[in-house]
């Protein structure tokens, strides 16, 4: 009984008691949530275009910020090394593209997605031996980031709310936005979802399959620096970002791989759920549970809805 | 006229069902074998601890995974985790009941893991694909986490890490300090033969035959009678069993004590990789991969600073460990655009090649 | 494996009972109100345009899909929900209108696969293959090799499936349908992309099962001088519904049929 309590009672006393402490809570979940879906976005905007599974995009995160911050050690101004990254990014959906994905076309998912793994290994490899295995500080301030916190009296406690994280929210926003309208009202957004649907038929239809590709690994790169700037800004930029991009996958799950807004909802709820359940739950069973919390959340939601928030029912043909 | 199928006539079903149907192939096996055991008297103890035992080791563990993987489809991150729960159950085992000989065990710890992996393979009935191997990452992590977690499993050790007792086999100690390379590796050498053998046994019977049912068509494979359920959690039993026999082994024959660390997301990776690069649904193939990205590294660090430290370029350790992954990542795209049946598949047009030299075909 | 607890049917007899079955997807209905018979060892054809239905039904009849509504009754006995396997342990067997066969085993093991379900070794003698196990697979071999002499495809025996042309692919997929020995065969457009002497070869494979074993047959084809010689009853679906039900001749002159077929002058 007393280990019901402790479960099912207790935390939500808690809760009760300290509201102040529970918005706390629900904003680093939200926070976080936001960053989970940008990192999901990256994902999502290669499977929406190529049905390809890149599991590379969580290396991607952090080989871009690795980039950008070991430009700025070299002493390139902060700025022009964003745009350097970014131009890095380019040339890293070039070269997958040419290197992986044309010799693969047509190729089960599950080929891709196993190529996507020898991807995340090679860049591991490159990245660490280039800028070294060892944690860098997040360039924040060069690049006008806000820092600082503010503390917000209410609910009996004071609420504190890092700028840097506003800051992470907005900037998250934008871009999910952003790429929204980019899918649903350009023409090249259009041609994205076509060749999601089958590789031979966008061919036949005259889409470049090379072109499109290029350009959707590009954008996934830059969601990718975004995404590596705000984590890094808030953690550090080490391959330990790694672990953390691998969360997007449970949000994938929740939200679908070719949902925006399933990407965002999956987001929040892994973001805020795995938040509270490491506060509130988490001492119960001696802490840590953040590391598998998202997983187990997003295997269970499986059982029992296999194709995801928004997915459709899928009906299997024979 | 070494290698020829001339001449050999099988006069039952019996003989043409055999695993190994030509002569020169069971000499061969034979001979493999033979070798095999002798190198424990030939080898000095670096072949032996640094690249035999390992070898033989990950072997099983890529066999393990290749069942799951290679043979049933169901693609997993969690290998590593599983070969960690048999470590432990292993180490729970015998330092409970340290009477009882830990060879048995070792073979007992296994079953621990097929319990565990059955129990995280229950969602392969409803999620497929990459869908699946995201729900593997989950037993991935909290298997993890319960290994840094619950002190009980290191039986309150202040280190929080495995280390090994000393255990004997005949009055010969095979685990702790005292244990030769020698009496490891036969130890190792013997129950890698013995499970290799089941395993191929179980692949070219029916139990093999439902599984690659459900890897090829799965739909197929239901409407004539196959339960997906049971076929594939049997997969995920046998497969997490010679995984969890490998983490024992890892643990207490090779490294002789290690902490959870060792069974993280990146040993999970680099079995997967072995199982590609050798073959997917070949248990030789489970051999060349293990070798292949086992022994690269370490020739890789004799061979580098052999070339490079002449010249004046220092070549350090760490950066042998980032080639490592940069070759691994590249062989892999390699091989699953040049030859998605890896290694296995070169072996096979090889024999096939001999089979009719000097002729084409 | 249960024990047959159905009634022994003789040639005939109703084996099985489609009633008032409906089933949809979503907003899609793909069969509504379809009811029909099928009776011991003969033939029946399922006709129809295409997206009739066809393969919905044949879905329906061994479990892949359940009816939405209405019941389907096997060897007398009313399904609830059953699943696609317990169908097949049931006795009932199919091929598919796009070749689902196992690409990476040979033909041998195909058919062996198709065995199965009438292999009982357990897991431990599996492990050894020894004592029952290989026993076991050298008396099915036996049979499987009766099979391949049957269907005349003993030159492939040990060739991928992948690698065989589609017609020799259909083959081997009724090779491994006939291997369950079934009570009821579901084959969903045999001849599908055949030559003529494929089809010729093929009609003649379905009725020498049909006569040799006894084995009731339902299948879908398009080639209606194939369904008008084989069948011994025709039903036609036309967008979920059936239209007519009687012999080749009977449905033959239906002008229901007829409109479906040749269109109706408006």
């Amino acid at each position: 009984m007393d280990i019901l309590y402790k479960i099912f009672i207790e935390p939500f006393v808690f809760m009760g008691e300290a509201p102040d402490l529970l918005i706390q809570t629900l904003w680093e979940g939200l926070v976080s949530g936001i960053l989970y879906a940008l990192i999901a976005l990256g994902f999502v905007l290669i499977f929406k275009a190529s049905g390809v599974f890149n599991f590379a995009q969580g290396i991607m995160v952090v080989f871009s910020a690795l980039i950008l911050v070991g430009l700025y050690e070299q002493g390139v101004p902060a700025l022009l090394a964003l745009l350097l990254t970014g131009g890095a990014m380019l040339i890293l959906a070039l070269t997958v593209e040419r290197v992986v994905l044309r010799p693969l076309v047509n190729q089960p998912d599950i080929i891709l997605f196993m190529a996507t793994f020898g991807l995340t290994y090679f860049l591991i490899g490159f990245g660490e031996l280039i800028f070294g295995g060892s944690p860098k500080e997040m360039i924040t301030s060069e690049l006008y980031l806000p820092q600082g916190t503010t503390e917000v009296e209410m609910l009996g406690g004071f609420v504190r709310f890092q700028h840097l994280d506003i800051a992470a929210t907005v900037i998250a926003s934008i871009m999910i936005g952003l790429l929204a309208v980019f899918f649903s009202k350009t023409r090249i957004g259009r041609a994205l979802r076509a060749v999601a649907d089958s590789h031979k038929a966008a061919l036949s239809v005259g889409i470049s399959l090379n072109q499109i590709w290029v350009i959707v690994w590009f954008a996934a790169g830059i969601v990718a620096l975004v995404a590596g700037i705000m984590w890094g800004a808030r953690a550090g930029v080490s391959f330990s970002l790694q672990i953390i991009a691998l969360k997007a996958l449970p949000v994938l799950i929740l939200g679908g791989f070719t949902s925006i807004p399933g990407a965002i909802i999956g987001g929040l709820i892994i973001g805020i759920g795995e938040k509270l359940g490491e506060f509130y739950w988490g001492p119960l069973v001696g802490g840590g549970i953040e590391t598998w919390l998202a997983y187990v959340i997003a295997l269970l939601f499986l059982l029992y809805r296999p194709q995801g928030l928004f997915g459709e029912k899928i009906i299997e043909r024979i | 006229m070494l290698y020829r199928e001339a001449g050999q006539f099988k006069t039952n079903y019996v003989a043409d069902r055999a695993i190994f149907p030509l002569r020169e192939d069971r000499i061969g096996l034979g001979l493999i074998v033979l070798v095999a055991y002798s190198l424990a008297f030939l080898g000095n103890d670096f072949l032996l601890q640094a690249v035999l035992i390992p070898f033989l080791v990950f072997s099983l563990a890529a066999i393990g995974l290749n069942i799951l993987t290679g043979y049933t489809g169901l693609l997993s991150l969690g290998t590593g985790a599983f070969m960690g729960v048999g470590a432990y159950a292993c180490y729970k085992l015998m330092t409970a009941f340290p009477e009882v000989n830990v060879i048995v065990w070792i073979f007992v710890s296994g079953f621990f893991s097929a319990g565990i992996g059955a129990l995280f393979g229950l969602p392969s009935l409803r999620i497929k694909g990459f869908y699946l191997a995201v729900a593997t990452l989950a037993a991935q992590f909290f298997l993890q986490w319960c290994f840094i977690r619950i002190p009980w499993l290191v039986n309150y050790n202040v280190s929080g890490a495995l280390e090994a007792p000393l255990r004997t086999l005949f009055g010969i100690p095979i685990v702790g300090a005292t244990a030769t390379p020698q009496t490891r590796y036969l130890v190792v050498l013997t129950i890698v033969i013995v499970l290799t053998w089941l395993a191929s046994n179980l692949v070219h019977g029916r139990i093999g035959r439902m599984w690659i049912a459900i890897r090829d068509m799965d739909l197929a494979a239901e409407l004539m009678g196959i339960r997906p359920l049971q076929t594939k959690l049997l997969a995920f039993a046998v497969s997490s069993y010679y995984c969890g026999v490998a983490g024992a082994l890892l643990v207490f024959l090779w490294y002789g004590g290690a902490e959870y660390d060792v069974f993280n997301i990146n040993q999970s990776f680099f079995i997967l990789f072995m199982v590609i690069i050798g073959g997917l649904g070949s248990l030789i193939g489970s051999f060349f991969g293990a070798a292949l990205i086992f022994i690269m590294p370490i020739v890789l660090g004799i061979v580098l600073p052999a070339i490079f430290e002449p010249l004046g370029i220092p070549i350090a350790a760490e950066t042998i460990e980032h080639l490592r992954f940069m070759i691994v990542g590249a062989l892999i795209i390699f091989f699953l655009i040049v030859e998605p049946h890896g290694l296995a598949r070169l072996w096979q047009i090889g024999k096939q090649k001999l089979l009719v030299w000097p002729f084409p075909y | 494996m249960r024990a047959p607890d159905h009634p022994i049917l003789a040639k005939g007899d109703v084996l099985l009972a489609v009633e008032n079955v409906s089933l949809g997807f979503g907003g899609v209905k793909a069969l509504t109100d379809v009811s029909f018979d099928i009776r011991k060892s003969e033939i029946r054809a399922i006709i129809g345009p295409n997206g009739a239905g066809k393969t919905s039904m044949l879905n329906c009849i061994n479990g892949f899909y359940y009816p939405t509504e209405g019941s389907i009754t096997f060897q007398g006995l009313k399904r609830p929900k059953m699943r696609p396997y317990e169908a097949a342990r049931g006795g009932i067997a199919r091929t598919f209108q796009n070749v689902a066969l196992f690409k990476s085993m040979s033909t041998l093991d195909n058919i062996m696969a198709g065995r199965s379900i009438k292999m009982r070794s357990n897991f431990f003698w599996q492990l050894f293959r020894h004592g029952p196990a290989m026993r076991e697979e050298v008396e099915h071999r036996k049979v499987v090799e009766e099979i391949i002499d049957f269907l005349e495809i003993q030159h492939i025996r040990k060739t991928p499936v992948g690698r065989l042309p589609y017609g020799l692919q259909k083959r081997v997929e009724l090779a491994r349908a006939l291997a369950m020995e079934p009570e009821l065969l579901l084959l969903d457009e045999p001849m599908a992309g055949m030559n003529l002497e494929e089809k010729e070869d093929m009609s003649r494979f379905i009725i020498e099962v049909n006569q040799q074993f006894g084995t009731t047959i339902a299948l879908i084809e398009h080639d209606m001088g194939v369904v008008m010689d084989l069948s011994d009853r025709v039903v036609v679906l036309e967008y979920g519904r059936k239209i007519a039900d009687g012999t080749p001749d009977e449905v033959k002159r239906d002008q229901r049929v007829i409109d479906a077929y040749l269109g109706v002058a408006h």
